[in-house]
């Protein structure tokens, strides 16, 4: 892995974590927690990442990045239900529902990017 | 039920949590970084709405609970705080819808307007509309 990769890497990890908890904590402040769950779904992972990809590809790349993105929010809406339906009805940590639901994001993920862009 | 902003909550929150936080956060987006490189801007961009601070959020709310209902002498676990925790779902499950409005408002403004006011004017759009359906959701 070469320096500039390295740097970029860890250009990311920061920017990325630093925006990620801000969103987060400002989630934090409000009630009630049907309402700040909505933080949870924040958009602080896509303005770290088009905010890096304008500074390096563009804005037609950061364009294409959001074009995509509506599929994975539509797949992210299904992989959050699914995971409040199996803490409603099964007795499970919200650790295990929302790692194991993952696998749904990417397979509703997918199957959108099959049908619709590839 | 009203919104409310209550500064005290921020107290719940350790350092600890927040370099949990912070370390998914900054994995997940280097990760994805790697993915866009890998594969380019149209696979790349789906992982934009990649549940990455979801889960660590969901078990952050319980253990509050569990805490809570520990401090209270009630047994720790139970219904009670996954309970909590599926609401926080719910909530994220009309932040995802939310996001899909980020996503056309970006795609539609980025090639045309300066990026800080497209990214701004994208997450006015995430907020507006997450706010409307939650209080559709809780009203109508």
């Amino acid at each position: 892995m070469s320096n500039l990769q390295l740097s970029d890497l860890l250009l990311r990890f920061i920017a990325g974590g630093a925006i990620i908890s801000a969103f987060a904590l400002v989630g934090d402040l409000f009630k009630p927690r049907s309402f700040s769950g909505i933080f949870s779904a924040a958009p602080s992972l896509a303005v770290t990442t088009i905010g890096l990809a304008l500074f390096r590809e563009g804005a037609l790349y950061a364009s294409t990045e959001s074009r995509s993105m509506i599929l994975g929010a539509a797949a992210f809406f299904v992989y959050a239900y699914v995971t409040c339906y199996i803490l409603m009805h099964y007795k499970v940590s919200a650790l295990v529902a929302s790692t194991a639901s993952i696998v749904i994001w990417l397979g509703i993920s997918m199957l959108l990017w099959a049908v619709c862009l590839r | 039920m009203r919104i409310r902003i209550n500064p005290s909550s921020l107290r719940q929150s350790g350092w600890r949590e927040i370099a949990v936080r912070f370390a998914c956060g900054g994995v997940i987006t280097a990760l994805i970084g790697m993915i866009a490189r890998e594969f380019g801007p149209v696979l790349g961009g789906l992982f934009l709405a990649f549940p990455s601070i979801f889960p660590a959020a969901s078990t952050l709310v319980e253990r509050h609970v569990e805490n809570q209902q520990q401090r209270q002498g009630q047994p720790r676990g139970g219904s009670r705080a996954r309970h909590v925790a599926a609401l926080d779902a719910a909530g994220a499950a009309i932040g995802g819808a939310g996001l899909s409005a980020f996503a056309i408002v970006a795609w539609q403004l980025l090639p045309s307007l300066n990026a800080a006011a497209a990214l701004a004017l994208a997450t006015v759009a995430w907020f507006a509309l997450s706010t409307l359906l939650w209080w559709a959701r809780k009203y109508a």
